[in-house]
């Protein structure tokens, strides 16, 4: 066996995957398209990426259910080419959670703790039910069961048995929103406190920087930038990353006029600019600042807004009114707008 | 080793080893060979020796007793002579019997599926009270045995029976009836199956739009049900166009079917080339019939958005009322032949009594039978014990097998030719299994004793014509199991065996309750091979009923109709037990 990575952890080298053609004689769909990443024992490494981006397909191959056309997946320098799904010890939670629907939550709980006795596997369902908030519930039924309460069922069940890798399948994308921003709180919390590696595949950004320790952007089988959260969305790699990461303004190079993109330019969130009015201060000179033309008022969320041209590279941006309050623009007027500080990235840096 | 003592979440860093509480075993195996090899070997074996077991099975009891008579019949005398066909053909009586067979089943399908269609709405989309006790009581005439089902219609139409003034007793007519009261369940059962998991909200929005109940019917609904109700009527065709006790106690020598022909001459003309081409013809139109029932089960697989039972709030708690009209109208013809069976059983010469029942425990005026009904009663009981075991073994093998979507294309196409082959046996001429196997199953491998005289052939060739049954039983209940809920096992440490056992085994645990009543409930019945197969001092109980029918005397009459009525009452208690046990995801037929 050949030692393919070099620390301790799970190692991915140019791992390919592909499906047969749908019909006979179609072409096979490459899903994965060579990719390397590393994730250090202890540390969360989020997959981000549009559907069908392949990032599915990368965990499917590195849990062993998927054969890799070529590459190779190593935990802890050792190929794990030769080792069944059964024997990795990776854990894996799917996006509707598949509990067993003959056992109930506790039978799920303990599917993976066979071989341990009979107490000692009660005492880790009951540890593990209290770790995902769910304590009391042993003996209900799955089917009684909410959408959350499956996942949670479903985060205690792969826990259990102290995967050495944990591989999250969009855990949380079948959930509503305010129960999904509460849930990956809760899912971060429970990684942290049983210091579980996982690789955690999503195509939700803010989920990706709530529970990942570092989010590795993923489009079109191939990787496109790994980095921590912070790092990530301030200096996102090319504005194809910058475009997925929510950035809609692309300004030219530095804060002067340019050629719209590229490398060294700037990105602008949607929802980053803001109408400086007469009272505001005049921004530093690392704040990029536009004339604009108001194209449009109104309102959301309770608070007026206008649509406004920017006059150097002529895109429709939507900025909000100074908080003091005065005076709407009217369509037609020209103003100055100003990119919020925490909503400028640099594109490429 | 490890999980509850390990401290860091690392892991021991060898994949042979992973922190599994079940490793232990692994580890030593995977020092002595290359594991992947080693595991890709084991499997492939495994799986090899399931797909053995009922191919084997099947190719000696099934395919070698059938192709044996067929070659006899081309063969004559080891050389190829296909002049058998030009001559059974050139028969004005073939003919005949040919058009009977293909006017039988097609009137036969047409008339269930009208009655089915409105029936599955009422019982299956409906709720009202007693909703359940009709579902069963709809599923009774398809359990019943095909013999009873003759008498019982005999002892509704003839002369002095409650319908004799309808003058049907030996037409055309009322053999058909007797063929759509046997198959009305299999429309209600397969159609209901699929209504009932439909979602209602196409047809809601149909509604909204402003199409009238008729026309959501038309446009939404009746085409998501179109699958459903192919797959029902190839199986009712076939079930009609293969009838055989029925219409040989309906029929006499004016009606038939290919598959009566085929035993009047084997057993009365000892034609045996005009048997094997009749074969041949019923093979064919067979195959035909289940290409196009796989077809369409195969498209409704692919296409439809279903949800559980129940679930969407599905479906008017009071039915329509030209579906309910025609559901009660049809539900009272199902009960009116089974009134006159077991009224016909307690009418004696003088009046009404149990005297019939009594007479079960004698051999019948003049000796008409060499044991008692009780006697063949036992016989039928054990033999379908050992038959049930059968075929549940063999069953839930195949089952297993064709439900599996491996990754390599030919083994993918291995597997789909598996699934039409192991369904032959329900189409495939009973008789001629059981006078094939009457032929050449003397001293099959060179087994000392003759299988014939042994009577172990009679719980075998019932296990062959029941082994289908089980199989479209588990088999949709296994296609269902959502492949990741197997990989989720599999991350969690469990082995392939574990994963077949505690996953697919757990689940499909339930429809196995129904398979075994499927399968005891047709080896009870099953009359066509064992009228050949069975040994004249172990007859089972619809061999008896047959022998009773054809001797004379108003007291062995009324015999056969108690024994009918036994009979009935068994199989019918049988599937109520196994329906008892299935769960709400049980397979339909």
């Amino acid at each position: 066996m050949t030692g393919t990575g070099t620390g301790s952890g799970l190692a991915v080298r140019d791992v390919v995957v592909r499906y047969p053609g749908a019909g006979r004689g179609a072409p096979a769909v490459t899903a994965v398209a060579g990719v390397s990443v590393d994730v250090p024992v202890g540390e969360v490494l989020a997959l981000l990426g549009p559907s069908g981006c392949g990032k599915s397909s990368l965990l499917r191959a590195v849990a062993g259910l998927e054969p890799p056309a070529s590459g190779a997946v190593a935990w802890d320098g050792v190929d794990l080419a030769a080792v069944p799904v059964h024997r990795r010890g990776f854990g894996l939670v799917f996006q509707d959670g598949q509990l067993f629907p003959h056992r109930d939550v506790a039978g799920n709980v303990a599917y993976g703790l066979r071989g341990l006795p009979r107490d000692a596997r009660a005492a880790r369902v009951a540890e593990l039910l209290d770790l995902v908030g769910l304590p009391g519930y042993d003996r209900r039924p799955v089917a009684t069961l909410s959408g959350g309460e499956r996942q949670r069922v479903a985060l205690a069940r792969s826990l259990a048995p102290r995967p050495r890798l944990l591989l999250l399948d969009e855990p949380l994308s079948a959930l509503d929103r305010s129960l999904r921003e509460r849930l990956a709180d809760d899912l971060r919390r429970a990684l942290v406190a049983t210091a579980t590696t996982a690789l955690f595949v999503t195509h939700d950004q803010d989920e990706a920087a709530t529970v990942a320790d570092r989010v590795a952007v993923m489009s079109a089988g191939r990787l496109l930038q790994v980095d921590e959260p912070e790092a990530l969305w301030r200096r996102p790699a090319s504005r194809e990353v910058a475009e997925f990461l929510g950035y809609r303004t692309f300004l030219g190079g530095g804060a002067g006029a340019g050629s719209g993109g590229g490398s060294g330019a700037l990105a602008v969130a949607a929802g980053g600019w803001r109408v400086l009015g007469p009272a505001d201060p005049e921004p530093g000179p690392a704040t990029p600042v536009r004339a604009a033309v108001v194209a449009d008022r109104r309102t959301r969320r309770g608070r007026a807004e206008v649509d406004a041209v920017l006059e150097p590279e002529d895109v429709r941006v939507t900025a909000a009114l100074p908080a003091g309050g005065g005076a709407v623009p009217e369509p037609g007027e020209r103003v100055r707008l100003a990119a919020e500080a925490g909503a400028v990235a640099v594109v490429g840096g | 080793m490890s999980t509850a003592t390990r401290t860091t979440p690392t892991g021991t860093g060898r994949p042979g080893s992973s922190a599994r509480p079940d490793g232990p075993a692994a580890p030593a195996r995977a020092a002595s060979r290359p594991p992947a090899r080693a595991w890709a070997v084991g499997r492939v074996a495994s799986w090899t020796l399931a797909a053995a077991v009922p191919l084997l099975f099947l190719g000696t009891f099934f395919a070698w007793p059938v192709l044996a008579l067929v070659g006899r019949g081309f063969l004559p005398d080891g050389a190829l002579d296909l002049s058998g066909f030009a001559d059974v053909f050139s028969r004005p009586r073939t003919w005949r019997i040919v058009g009977l067979t293909l006017a039988q089943g097609a009137i036969g399908t047409v008339m269930s599926v009208l009655l089915g269609v409105p029936g599955a709405y009422v019982l299956y989309r409906c709720r009202f009270p007693g909703v359940g006790v009709l579902r069963a009581f709809v599923t009774v005439p398809f359990v019943l045995p095909t013999v009873v089902v003759g008498v019982a219609f005999r002892a509704l139409l003839r002369e002095n029976g409650p319908l004799g003034f309808l003058h049907l007793d030996g037409t055309f007519a009322a053999i058909v009836a007797a063929l759509v009261f046997f198959n009305y369940a299999v429309v209600v059962r397969t159609v209901g199956g699929l209504w009932q998991r439909l979602d209602p909200r196409p047809e809601q929005a149909a509604r909204s739009l402003g199409a009238s109940p008729a026309r959501a019917f038309w446009t939404v609904t009746l085409p998501a049900l179109t699958p459903a109700i192919v797959s029902a009527a190839s199986l009712v065709f076939l079930f009609c166009a293969t009838a055989f006790g029925t219409v040989l106690v309906l029929g006499g020598m004016q009606y038939g079917t290919v598959e009566t022909e085929i035993w009047i001459q084997t057993t009365q003309f000892l034609d045996l080339r005009a048997a094997a081409v009749l074969s041949v013809v019923q093979v064919v139109v067979v195959v035909a019939a289940l290409a196009v029932a796989g077809r369409a089960r195969a498209r409704r697989e692919r296409a439809l958005q279903l949800v559980a039972p129940g679930s969407s709030g599905a479906g008017p708690a009071r039915p329509h009322w030209a579906p309910a009209v025609v559901t009660a109208g049809v539900l009272v013809l199902l009960a009116l032949p089974l009134g006159a069976l077991l009224l016909g059983s307690l009418r004696t010469g003088d009046g009404w009594g149990l005297d019939h029942y009594r007479a079960l425990g004698t051999t019948g005026g003049r000796n008409a039978l060499t044991v008692t009904v009780w006697e063949a009663l036992g016989n039928s009981l054990r033999i379908a014990v050992d038959a049930t075991l059968l075929a549940l073994l063999v069953g839930c093998l195949v089952a297993l097998l064709v439900s599996r979507r491996p990754r390599r294309r030919a083994a993918r196409r291995a597997v789909g030719v598996l699934d039409g082959v192991f369904m032959l046996p329900l189409g495939v001429s009973a008789v001629t299994v059981g006078f094939g196997a009457l032929l050449t199953l003397g001293h099959p491998f060179g087994i000392a004793t003759d299988l014939r005289s042994s009577g172990i052939l009679v719980p075998v060739v019932q296990a062959v014509v029941a082994v289908p049954l089980v199989v479209r039983t588990v088999l949709p209940v296994l296609r269902a199991i959502d492949p990741r809920l197997r990989e989720a096992a599999g991350t969690l440490g469990a082995g392939p065996g574990r994963v077949l056992l505690g996953v697919d085994g757990a689940l499909a645990a339930r429809s196995i309750g129904l398979a075994v009543g499927f399968a005891f409930a047709v080896s009870l019945g099953e009359f066509g091979a064992t009228s050949f197969l069975a040994r004249p001092d172990l007859p089972t109980l619809p061999v008896v009923i047959f022998r009773l029918i054809g001797q004379p005397g108003a007291d062995n009459y009324g015999m056969a109709l108690a024994a009918s009525v036994v009979l009935a009452a068994l199989t019918a208690g049988v599937m109520a037990l196994a329906e008892r046990f299935r769960g709400p995801a049980g397979g339909e037929l």
